[in-house]
């Protein structure tokens, strides 16, 4: 320790006058620590802009053949459009875009440095976007706000992927020393009592959920219920896979192949053999569980990145045979007109036979909404409470086991093929009852629902929610879901912006971002802490201190 | 002595890939001994206890369990044949509780034993029993040793195994835990079968002993017969009986 104290005081380094001067010489030992991941960025400000402009290099390379050049399709072959100035702008961006992560993220700067560089930053894209002139005569008119939407558009996508990456590798694990002891017990305790009376309060409003909306606000119930049934939607589809990424540890990118499963088995039982929703749904579930099948005895001896990878072709290959097969599965036209569920073959019709007509009410196209809220409601249940119970049960032990250590699992005799296997299943006929209730909700189905981005919806739904966390997956698709709907109605902001301002058009940059904030603040999601399925004596939660859920060994 | 040993290695070859890691091993282990298998890193110790395990496979050679050929049974199969093993590097569950861990080590047995065997495994590691809702990775390294052990026994073996128990522990945990596995033997009649670099205190331990160089056996005798020999303390114990 001494022989670090005089190099650290030996040094012409500028010693901040705010920190106690054994703080300070802390953090230079650790900034000097070989093997700690503490500054991996650039450190003097000529290194900083040094680095600025590889990245900005690396940029003019890669994006060489995506931004400047445009081919389009024209009479007599491709035509070529040059977009230099798009090609520049994207290469300030990623000058200033490393600067800021380099003095935020990677090698934390001094506040100076930071202040100089989100200035630059800020003012550079205040100056573009607030002066309409200079955006038009720097890339001709109109031009800019397209510029603009594009290179937002790569941001958030790189954003999201980068949070996807960290959040997947701290995950899957690193060297955790958890506080133990009395008051992490304490803390815990304090937290699963208060817990648990939220969630019966939150049980409670999800229960009267239509009522309540009616109640409040009767002029915007459809659209406000329209909404509950989506976040309903993604809970479930959530949990299923919560089976597979967060129980099994088995990391899924193709969830949304089962989906798609199950919307499409629904829609053409319902197309060639007249099959209604409650006869459907079940084999619905059973074909998504087939295919969980098929695609896990392949993938059974890859784990971690390699499964990845495959399960994403997996969703991919889906759904380019659903859009290729055109006389089978109607192909990029899609099928419609799939039949509404009955109540025990009531139908929500107008006129004699219906349900209002039944029951004595007005008709009201609203018994049909919340008719589907409590589908829903009722499947995402059944979803949770067979989780629960698997996790009691041997399988449900074993697919935490195998996520844990699949060596271990083999040395006490479980048989590490049966136990993917089960859950790749399990976790697929969840996602094919969501798929078929989609299919019966929408009434048209086409390979365009069923895109990667899905997948990457539902798994940073586990994965912000907190991996195994069952009321994580509640909150992070509330967030997700609900907050992506809830900006349709910022629109008044457009007296700010502009009259062209669009928010949903923002949805995707403001995904990522609460994706970094989170990877940022609550690296193991949501609800980190984890309801142990046995226990000696007494039950107790374990909270987040002690388990730890996301890092840890 | 029975009829037939507990476990018969014969002739056992093994590799990975190209790389040769066993050559030609024979090995007995009779019921209710206790035996150990010392060699330098690198020789082949775990390699022998993963290939009786089915993972690698035999390349050539046999290997018998309770007079059982098992040498092409899959993994999971042999583990359900009586033989427990405490990997190398003790592999617990870190993420699932003291109690979790031990579950999973009574998978495979009728649920109307958990009781009796949980007892007497936090009888034997009291330290497990005041851990029981603790999550597994935060024990101390000792302790996982014992939870390792103790997921062993949970699932009622005829042979217990263990890969190293001493690795990275200190000289008194190291004790105590070989204590509990000379107790074992004593009480139970558990034969075990386990592999050590820390020759002197496995010796001591031990009924007999095999000595493993570059994938051979190049000696074996009773433990205090190869603790007096000479090479043995040569190649082992110098500077390391302590």
């Amino acid at each position: 320790m001494a022989g670090e104290t005089e190099s650290g005081t030996g040094q012409d380094q500028p010693v901040a006058t705010t920190h106690p001067e054994g703080a300070q010489i802390k953090t230079e030992e650790r900034a000097e620590a070989p093997n700690l991941v503490v500054s991996t960025g650039p450190r003097g400000l000529s290194e900083r802009v040094k680095q600025a402009a590889i990245a900005t290099f690396i940029t003019a390379v890669l994006a060489f053949f995506f931004f400047p050049i445009r081919t389009s399709i024209a009479p007599g072959g491709l035509d070529i459009t040059w977009r230099w100035s798009l090609y520049a702008l994207a290469l300030i961006f990623a000058f200033f875009g490393k600067l800021l992560v380099d003095a935020y993220l990677l090698s934390p700067a001094g506040p100076r440095v930071r202040a100089m560089v989100s200035g630059l930053f800020i003012l550079g894209f205040v100056i573009l976007y607030a002066w309409h002139p200079l955006g038009d005569i720097l890339f001709g008119t109109g031009q800019f706000e397209e510029l603009l939407g594009s290179i937002l558009i790569g941001t958030v996508f790189g954003a999201i992927l980068l949070g996807l990456v960290v959040l997947i590798s701290r995950a899957t694990g690193k060297i955790g020393t958890a506080a133990t002891g009395v008051a992490a017990q304490k803390k815990a305790d304090r937290i699963s009592t208060f817990g648990k009376w939220a969630l019966r309060v939150l049980f409670v409003v999800a229960l009267m959920l239509p009522w309540i909306v009616m109640f409040l606000f009767p002029n915007r119930d459809r659209q406000l219920i329209d909404i509950s049934i989506l976040i309903l939607t993604y809970v479930m589809l959530g949990w299923g896979l919560n089976i597979v990424v967060g129980l099994a540890g088995l990391l899924d990118l193709g969830y949304v192949a089962f989906y798609a499963v199950g919307a499409y088995a629904y829609a053409l039982l319902a197309q060639y053999f007249g099959f209604g929703f409650w006869m459907a749904l079940p084999l619905a579930g059973l074909f998504a569980a087939m295919w969980g099948i098929m695609l896990g005895f392949p993938v059974l001896r890859l784990r971690g990145d390699y499964l990845a990878i495959v399960t994403l072709a997996f969703g991919e290959i889906i759904r380019v045979v659903l859009l290729n097969w055109s006389e089978f599965t109607g192909g990029p036209d899609g099928i419609g007109r799939i039949p509404k569920p009955t109540l025990f073959g009531i139908e929500f019709n107008r006129g004699e036979g219906g349900f209002a007509d039944i029951f004595g009410l007005d008709y009201d196209t609203i018994h049909r909404f919340i008719f589907f809220y409590y589908i829903i409601f009722v499947l995402a249940l059944i979803t949770h409470f067979a989780t629960m119970r698997l996790r009691r049960l041997p399988v449900g032990r074993a697919w935490e086991a195998l996520r844990e250590d699949e060596i271990a699992c083999r040395s006490l005799g479980i048989n590490t093929t049966l136990v993917k296997l089960s859950a790749f299943s399990i976790g697929a006929m969840f996602g094919g009852f969501a798929g078929s209730f989609f299919a019966t909700r929408q009434g048209f189905i086409s390979p365009e629902s069923f895109t990667f981005i899905e997948s990457a919806i539902i798994l940073a739904i586990v994965v912000l929610g907190g991996l195994g966390s069952q009321i994580g997956v509640v909150f992070a698709s509330i967030v997700m879901i609900g907050g992506i709907e809830l900006l349709r109605n910022i629109g008044f902001l457009s007296v700010v912006f502009g009259e062209n301002f669009d928010p949903t058009q923002f949805r995707m940059l403001i995904f990522g971002l609460a994706m970094v904030l989170i990877m940022v603040w609550k690296p193991r999601g949501l609800i980190s802490a984890r309801q142990p399925s046995a226990v000696y004596k007494e039950r107790k939660s374990i909270g987040a201190d002690v388990v730890a859920q996301g890092e840890g060994h | 002595m029975s009829a037939h040993p507990m476990l018969k290695v014969e002739g056992l070859h093994a590799a990975y890939g190209k790389i040769v890691a066993l050559r030609g091993v024979d090995v007995e282990v009779a019921k209710g001994e206790i035996v150990t298998l010392i060699g330098a890193n690198g020789a082949g110790k775990s390699t022998l206890m993963m290939s009786i395990c089915g993972t690698p496979r035999a390349k050539a050679g046999q290997i018998l369990f309770d007079g059982e050929d098992i040498t092409t049974t899959p993994t999971h199969l042999i583990m359900r044949k009586g033989i427990a093993q405490s990997p190398e590097g003790r592999r617990i569950f870190a993420r699932m509780t003291v109690m979790e861990n031990l579950q999973m080590g009574a998978s495979l047995v009728d649920e109307q034993y958990f009781d009796e065997d949980l007892n007497k495994v936090f009888d034997l590691f009291p330290r497990l029993k005041e851990r029981s809702a603790q999550r597994g990775g935060t024990l101390s390294g000792g302790e996982q040793q014992m939870l390792a052990i103790g997921r062993a026994l949970m699932s009622r073996p005829k042979m217990l195994m263990l890969d190293e128990p001493s690795l990275g522990l200190a000289p008194l945990i190291v004790k105590q835990i070989f204590e509990a596995v000379r107790e074992l033997n004593r009480n139970e009649g558990l034969t075990v079968f386990f592999v050590e670099q820390n020759a002197f205190h496995a010796l001591k331990l031990a009924h007999r002993g095999y000595v493993l160089v570059n994938g051979e056996i190049t000696m074996t005798g009773t433990g205090a017969e190869l603790l007096k020999r000479e090479d043995v303390r040569a190649a082992y114990l110098e500077g390391g009986a302590h």
